[in-house]
């Protein structure tokens, strides 16, 4: 993984049982050169996360059937503790995006959202999720260092 | 009105009826009874006590009688027994003697006669001129000459005025004469003459022929003494006998009802009779009958003017009992269409946001592949650019829309909290906007800045001013026309005024637009529960609703409510 990077494109995944909305996103993402990987429902973002660890970006909807979005949270969370999740609703569920936000989401954006605000965020979002990396990957090499005695 | 409403009324009237039924019947049963009886052992007393008195009035007056009788016959007989018939037979002596009398018994003496065995008089004192008068052929001499003594019936005699005698034989020396005294029919009369009581009551006696032996001075007439009648009822019918008194009860030949009391004197001779009118002898009780009676009813009317003003109350009460109950259902099954208008509000507006997403997003993908170049030369650039914007600005107002649409779902429930009425309000108005601008509405507010919450709850004042306004729209919506909404504080209340410029609302129908289920729209657009239902909301926060109209004009419904006390927010 390229740690210097914070101009290196990030890697989104687009989380939404809708799937006209994931296609239009996903082609808006991608020519705002993001990289965008998809899913359409909780239980499939869960499994494509344990595929591409190095996804920087979840951006995910609230309301879907069967696992719903704080639901999928909670476990990404669990499984990915560092990745950063941007929770997307409709306005009946601003509580339970607040909801996501105690679980360690990022942040939250009403349906439908200005381009411009989601690409700040996303930006954000990645440039904090590298942060950490980063600290954590010189620990580790600071770990490793200390082994072999320099 | 409905059939429910129907039953309702033939209910009430029913109750109203059993209530008075019962509560006269329950008091007015035992008033009688209590009345009655009482009045029926005080007739029975009251008679015994009235019989008791005229038994005793007779008695001693009889016994009055008799000793009179007796005393006059002990004089004369001490005169014979003393003088003798030599000094008797002198005119000069005799006089002496009735002058003695008279001195001694007033005027009851008339006269003296001293009468042979011949029945001619020999001696005679008096104001009279009956000198040698013979009486061998009167009936009272034949009597008197066979008997020790005799006293007479009263008759009118040689002299033509009515008196009766007082006669006594003496046979001393073997030959028999008579000493006869003529007692004053005046003075004789006033014995019985004196016996009166009450208007009506006298009395007189009757001799063994039942005829009149006094002339009662106070009678109306004559023939209200039925003395052949009430001589047979006593002494054939009742075998009255000395000592005995007796009573009877008869109509008179005025049909007048009497009341006879008698008794025997002089020996069974004479009959002691005291007659008095029935009516006038229980005066005192018919008074009390009157008294009772008016009493009684005036008790009657009391009870009846008290069952009819009680039932009147209770059927009120139960009528608004009833009518609360009616409305408190009305309230709890249109709150509950509002909480599943609110759900189905909620579920419409998240669904449709998605495609609206879709759309904003579809419109920004054109808005991004219209700045590469190849169409950066096009000629509808510009217009491609300006759709796109509406799309977007179109998408942001259904995005507001559905947002509004959301938070008005979410305060169905009728819980109270602290409610920020400029926020509720201005709500609601943007929520009204749209069929206010269908209907030619405009909506003015003036909302005071910075007034304090209210404890309430959203979803009922929610209701209240969605009634308010849709009524006001719905009142302009012939011409179009200004809806002014304003709050305001005054002191301790909030006061909020919903004012249209609609057509007004007639006099006539004012007093009745808070009655449930009145309502003047045509039939299926209006249930008549709309302003009801406010009022009771209203009612219920301790506030007031009121109304002021003006036909062609306008309505302005006004609402004042409390703000909480302050010792109240502070608990």
């Amino acid at each position: 993984m390229n740690t210097t990077s914070a101009m290196s494109t990030p890697l989104v995944m687009l989380v939404d049982d809708e799937v006209s909305f994931v296609e239009i996103m996903t082609k808006r993402l991608k020519k705002r050169d993001l990289e965008v990987i998809t899913a359409f429902s909780g239980k499939e973002a869960l499994e494509t996360l344990a595929e591409h660890h190095n996804v920087d970006v979840v951006i995910l909807d609230v309301k879907m059937p069967g696992m719903d979005g704080i639901e999928t949270l909670k476990k990404m969370k669990v499984a990915h503790p560092l990745i950063e999740v941007i929770m997307l609703t409709a306005h009946a569920t601003v509580e339970s995006a607040i909801e996501g936000m105690r679980f360690g989401a990022f942040d939250y954006l009403m349906k439908p959202c200005a381009m411009e605000e989601l690409m700040g965020k996303v930006h954000e979002a990645t440039r904090k999720k590298r942060n950490h990396d980063e600290k954590i990957q010189e620990a580790h090499i600071k770990e490793i260092l200390a082994k072999r005695g320099f | 009105m409905t059939k429910d409403n129907h039953l309702t009324d033939h209910y009430l009237r029913s109750l109203n009826r059993n209530i008075i039924l019962i509560i006269i019947i329950v008091s007015v049963i035992p008033l009688i009874l209590v009345s009655g009886t009482i009045y029926y052992q005080f007739r029975a007393s009251y008679h015994e006590k009235v019989y008791d008195h005229l038994r005793e009035l007779v008695q001693s007056h009889s016994q009055n009688i008799d000793s009179y009788l007796q005393e006059k016959l002990s004089d004369i007989r001490f005169l014979t027994d003393s003088c003798g018939r030599e000094k008797l037979t002198d005119e000069s002596f005799l006089q002496e003697r009735l002058a003695v009398l008279q001195k001694d018994f007033g005027k009851d003496f008339v006269d003296l006669g001293v009468i042979n065995a011949h029945g001619e008089q020999i001696a005679y004192a008096g104001p009279f001129k009956l000198g040698k008068a013979d009486y061998s052929g009167s009936e009272w001499f034949r009597k008197s000459i066979q008997s020790e003594y005799f006293i007479s019936d009263v008759f009118l005699g040689l002299r033509g005025v009515p008196h009766f005698i007082i006669a006594v034989r003496n046979n001393r020396g073997g030959i028999s004469w008579i000493l006869r005294a003529t007692i004053d029919f005046v003075a004789f009369t006033s014995l019985v003459e004196n016996i009166r009581l009450g208007q009506t009551g006298f009395a007189f006696i009757l001799n063994n022929k039942g005829k009149l032996q006094t002339t009662p001075m106070a009678r109306p007439s004559m023939d209200m003494i039925d003395s052949k009648n009430i001589y047979e009822e006593f002494v054939t019918k009742q075998q009255i006998s000395r000592g005995k008194i007796c009573i009877a009860t008869r109509s008179d030949s005025s049909r007048h009802k009497n009341i006879y009391v008698a008794a025997s004197i002089k020996n069974g001779d004479w009959l002691l009779v005291y007659q008095q009118r029935i009516a006038d002898a229980f005066a005192d009780l018919r008074k009390t009958f009157i008294i009772t009676t008016a009493l009684m009813f005036m008790g009657l009317l009391g009870i009846i003017i008290m069952a009819f003003t009680l039932s009147k109350t209770i059927v009120e009460r139960v009528a608004k009992a009833d009518l609360e109950k009616q409305m408190m259902s009305k309230k709890v099954v249109e709150s509950g269409r509002l909480a599943s208008v609110g759900e189905l509000a909620s579920g419409v507006a998240h669904e449709i946001n998605n495609p609206i997403a879709i759309m904003v997003e579809e419109s920004g993908w054109i808005g991004d592949l219209m700045e590469e170049e190849e169409f950066e030369k096009s000629e509808n650039r510009a217009e491609i650019e300006r759709a796109v914007e509406k799309i977007q600005y179109h998408g942001n107002r259904c995005k507001e829309i559905t947002s509004k649409l959301l938070s008005f779902a979410r305060k169905t429930d009728t819980t109270v909290h602290d409610v920020n009425i400029k926020e509720l309000l201005e709500e609601l108005v943007a929520l009204s906007s749209q069929r206010a601008k269908y209907g030619m509405v405009e909506i003015e507010t003036d909302f005071q800045q910075n007034l304090p919450s209210l404890r309430a709850s959203t979803s009922e004042f929610q209701q209240v001013f969605f009634n308010l306004i849709n009524n006001a729209i719905d009142a302009m919506h012939h011409d179009g026309g200004t809806l002014t909404i304003s709050s305001r504080q005054r002191e301790n209340y909030l006061v909020i005024s919903v004012s249209d410029t609609g057509e007004g609302i007639p006099e006539a129908n004012l007093d009745r637009i808070f009655d449930p289920f009145f309502t003047t729209k045509p039939v299926g657009k209006g249930t008549g529960l709309g302003l009801s239902i406010c009022y009771g909301i209203i009612e219920k926060m301790g506030g007031k609703l009121e109304v002021e109209s003006t036909v062609g004009k306008g309505t302005t419904f006004l609402i004042s409510l409390p703000f909480q006390p302050d010792s109240d927010r502070q608990q």
